[in-house]
């Protein structure tokens, strides 16, 4: 009832928790009490998003190689043999020990070897791909695609293994293509909104 | 997001036909209810406009491709500040809309949180709420592709140009509400947001800016957020690009440092002359914008005399401080006249009386913020890039366009862009 009242007369929003939490009488660290706690279980079930360092990476491992059967079976009805483009984006640019390194015209973009970081393609591919059935890859899959689609890129030998070590270790053709290093907020109050 | 990245543009296609077709492509999840077999449509329930209101025949513009859909506010028939949700633009990275039942749906918010909490439509809706008017504008509105033209003749109408800004009451609960019931730990400053479309659009935003004034919200001028626009909830990012507000909002996770997933890495960012072909990350904020919409391109005058030229200004980085409109190709500039409310990163309405003698005339209108940011015209902002033939860009995709927008009026009264003529 406080919350009604409160939702009226006030707009500002640190007065209302504060408000809630002194009048309501509730514990200083969780003014509402509302909200359905969360197991280490159920949020493994739904945690798929991962960073630059791979921290969320899961088990598994896969190769250039068991990729390019996958990729063939998978993802090549959309992206083309070997993923030189089809109906959706080409994936690849440069070739086998010969990596794009830049600069990129606006329609190279979607080669995996723009991405400023390896776990950028195994986080999309594992949520988003294939679009026809997203998120249905086992681990050991994606980390095969990627590793097929590195390496037609020529940013890793056939032969490497990626799994949650090595993947992240990867450098990135275009890690350094990018201004500023990474996104920064707020920005440079000097730079005009342009910049 | 992007409309527009060249080459494929296959399923460009203005008809308005293709509106229905589109909004049929609803995907369901729980299967087709009982219910839905071939009612004929009340129309009364959620009214319809009369069918002669609009000028160019139909509502918003629609452009289509396999994984992209994209609807344009038509903003040659708008109004004052608000765009009614039936013509908020959309802009999707899929080709079908999720059909969520808000009763299976739960927003989650973890990772470096004392109490990770889900919650549900309900729980939103006993929250403390706020209700505030804010414009979303894609970042690829106004890019110099959405200028290429299908119709030599008369050019593309304004809302194929910089429809994807509409502007909307919000009203739902403050994301900082949410933060502090689940407690953010030491350390973290970013969050990750995904919806729950079948591409999982994720965004990263500043820790500092969701405490500030972003809303999950649930209702959009007056009715729960359609859809299209994110139903049941959506994050509201004032005044930042358009893809931070993320829609069909379900998990935000709270995190030690910018996550530069996907669809940031890829599509929002933009490889710059200027950066030596390096890429910009994205902005952020949306720069000072203005549009006159009417007269603009497509439309067509009767003849000399009276007209009031009408426009919107703004911008994300505050309030619209001044708007002057020229007639005459930018030689003199007259302050145009703003209509009330003037809020801070929300659409504002200008105004300006001309009389049309009948020879052409270009009009254009530029704003300045109250940060003192002026709007730019074409050629300073690519010279600002390092690019100084204009011309060349027109077939190159570009985001984060606020140029001056001049229209020319023909002898004959036709309004035609001239942004790169
Ligand atoms: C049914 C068609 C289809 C299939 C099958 C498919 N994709 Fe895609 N893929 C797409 C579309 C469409 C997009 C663009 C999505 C967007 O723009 O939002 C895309 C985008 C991508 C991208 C991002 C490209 C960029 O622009 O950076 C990658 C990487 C990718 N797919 C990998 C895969 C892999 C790996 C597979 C197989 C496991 C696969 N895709 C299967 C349609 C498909």
């Amino acid at each position: 009832m406080g919350a009604y009242t409160m939702r009226c007369s006030l707009n500002l929003l640190v007065p209302v928790t504060v408000l809630a939490a002194s009048v309501m009488g509730l514990a200083q660290s969780r003014p509402y009490n509302l909200g359905t706690p969360l197991s280490q279980e159920e949020i493994r079930g739904f945690d798929f998003m991962v960073g630059p360092e791979g921290k969320e990476l899961p088990g598994g491992r896969g190769t250039a190689k068991e990729g390019a059967e996958i990729f063939a079976k998978r993802c090549a009805l959309c992206h083309g043999r070997n993923g030189e483009g089809g109906s959706a984006q080409r994936l690849v640019l440069g070739s086998p020990g010969n990596p794009h390194r830049g600069p990129f015209k606006d329609t190279e973009k979607s080669a995996t070897s723009y991405y400023p970081y390896p776990t950028i393609a195994w986080d999309y591919i594992n949520r988003a791909m294939p679009a026809n059935k997203p998120g249905s890859l086992t681990p050991d899959e994606v980390y095969a695609v990627v590793a097929f689609l590195f390496y037609r890129n020529g940013i890793i030998q056939e032969s490497d293994v990626l799994d949650a070590k090595s993947l992240p270790k990867i450098e990135m053709p275009n890690r350094n293509g990018f201004v500023p290093a990474v996104p920064v907020w707020p920005p440079d109050p000097k730079k005009p909104s342009w910049f | 997001m992007d409309s527009n990245r060249s080459g494929r543009r296959r399923f460009l296609k203005h008809a308005a036909a293709l509106a229905g077709l589109a909004s049929g492509a609803v995907s369901s999840a729980s299967g087709q209810s009982a219910g839905s077999e071939a009612q004929p449509k009340d129309v009364h329930i959620h009214g319809e406009p009369s069918r002669f209101a609009t000028t160019l025949g139909s509502g918003r513009g629609v452009r289509l491709r396999l994984d992209h859909m994209t609807y344009y506010t038509p903003l040659q028939d708008s109004a004052g500040i608000i765009t009614p949700a039936s013509l908020h633009f959309m802009q999707t990275h899929s080709s079908r809309l999720p059909d969520i039942d808000p009763q299976q749906h739960r927003l989650t918010i973890h990772g470096m949180v004392d109490r990770p909490l889900s919650f549900s439509l309900e729980d939103l809706k006993r929250l403390p709420s706020v209700n505030r008017i804010y414009f979303v504008e894609c970042h690829g509105n106004g890019s110099s592709t959405l200028h290429s033209t299908d119709d030599p003749k008369m050019g593309l109408p304004v809302q194929y140009i910089h429809g994807m800004t509409s502007c909307s009451e919000w009203t739902g609960v403050p994301l900082s509400v949410l933060l502090n019931e689940a407690g953010v730990q030491k350390g973290a400053n970013w969050l990750v947001s995904e919806g729950a479309d079948e591409g999982k659009f994720t965004h990263t935003l500043p820790l500092a800016k969701a405490m500030d004034d972003v809303i999950v919200a649930y209702a959009q001028n007056g009715e729960p957020v359609r859809p299209e626009q994110g139903y049941p909830m959506r994050l509201l990012v004032p005044g930042f690009e358009g893809p931070s507000s993320v829609k069909w909002l379900r998990h935000i996770k709270v995190v030690d440092q910018p996550y530069m997933t996907w669809n940031e890495s890829m599509n929002h960012s933009i490889p710059r002359p200027d950066l030596g072909g390096k890429s910009r990350w994205y902005h952020f904020e949306m720069a000072p914008k203005s549009v006159i919409t009417r007269p603009s391109g497509g439309l067509k005058i009767p003849g000399r005399g009276f007209y009031e030229i009408t426009g919107l200004a703004w911008s994300g980085g505050g309030a619209i401080r001044k708007v002057e409109v020229s007639t005459d190709g930018g030689r003199s500039w007259k302050e145009a006249n703003l209509q009330t409310p003037v809020l801070p990163k929300a659409h504002t309405r200008f105004t300006v009386d001309w009389a049309w003698d009948g020879e052409e005339a270009v009009l254009q209108s530029r704003c300045t913020d109250e940060r003192g940011e002026v709007q730019p015209s074409l050629a300073e902002l690519y010279r600002n890039w390092g690019i100084t033939d204009v011309a060349s860009q027109k077939t190159s995709r570009a985001i984060h366009i606020n140029a001056i927008q001049p229209w020319r009026v023909d002898r004959d009264g036709s309004v035609h862009d001239a942004m790169f003529s």
